[in-house]
């Protein structure tokens, strides 16, 4: 009965992610497209807790919706203002986005189908602790991932101090 | 009964390719950002699955998901920044102007 109603639920989250992932790269309102990135990260984050990836779907709520949308709208309000954000695509220009889209998705989806997997070993409602990732992202022995955060600190130090420079008043 | 999980990727798939269109068709750089968004979005997705269903016992995918969304969250922060800066300068953010940067 639960796994029924699990099914379900993803088919629900699968709808919504494909028909709004559609929609942010069709909509010519950039505040729309901004709106439905949002219901498309959201499906992700969703997919993570049905993943049991518990801690992931809650960092991917906390930085994308929490932050890069929030960011997002408010570059757009800054550089659009609200009445002139409508744009025409070029015919010529849709044209080669749709055959490179549509040519990439015909080579990934027959690879993707003709292509066999290992069997699958999904053990339902595993989850990874706190103190696993905790243990995992500060230790230094094999498959353990210091050298990594710490690079990503300097990167993300690197950023604030890039964006401080590049964004400042002259 | 789980679900197979050809159906993620296959979700995925179709979030990284409206990616590419977009990131091909449209000509204002947030839209393009937003199309960007998507694809790494799609990428993370996969990462996760393949962690799940075909190595549940190891941490590789789960750990990539989270560096990747932490430099997507730096990059974007950094291309919003340069964004702004070039609407300052020719007051519009229409890809096909930015020659005028040249000078």
């Amino acid at each position: 009965m639960e796994n029924i109603g699990n099914e379900v639920i993803f088919y629900i989250i699968a709808a919504v992610m494909l028909i709004f992932s559609v929609m942010t790269v069709t909509t010519k309102h950039l505040l729309r497209s901004a709106t439905y990135l949002l219901f498309v990260l959201f499906g992700t984050a969703a997919l993570y807790f049905q993943l049991d990836y518990h801690f992931l779907g809650a960092v991917q709520v906390a930085v994308y919706a929490g932050g890069i949308v929030v960011l997002f709208v408010f570059s757009i309000l800054l550089t659009q203002g609200l009445g002139q954000n409508k744009e025409k695509i070029k015919s010529s220009k849709l044209v080669l986005a749709l055959s490179a889209a549509i040519l990439g998705a015909v080579v990934c989806g027959y690879s993707l189908f003709t292509h066999i997997f290992p069997a699958s070993r999904y053990a339902m409602g595993e989850e990874i602790t706190m103190k696993t990732v905790g243990q995992v992202l500060l230790g230094s022995e094999r498959y353990q991932y210091v050298l990594p955060f710490e690079l990503i600190s300097v990167l993300l130090l690197a950023c604030i101090i890039g964006g401080i420079m590049i964004a400042r008043k002259r | 009964m789980e679900i197979p999980f050809i159906y993620y990727l296959i979700v995925s798939g179709v979030m990284f390719f409206a990616g590419v269109y977009g990131f091909i068709a449209r000509r204002n750089m947030l839209a393009i950002l937003i199309s960007l968004e998507l694809m790494l979005n799609a990428v993370d997705i996969n990462f996760a699955v393949f962690n799940r269903y075909l190595y549940p016992g190891a941490m590789e995918g789960f750990f990539f998901t989270l560096f990747a969304i932490a430099i997507a969250a730096a990059e974007t922060a950094i291309a919003i920044a340069i964004i702004i800066n070039i609407y300052r300068n020719i007051k519009n953010i229409k890809s096909d102007n930015l020659d005028k940067m040249k000078n």
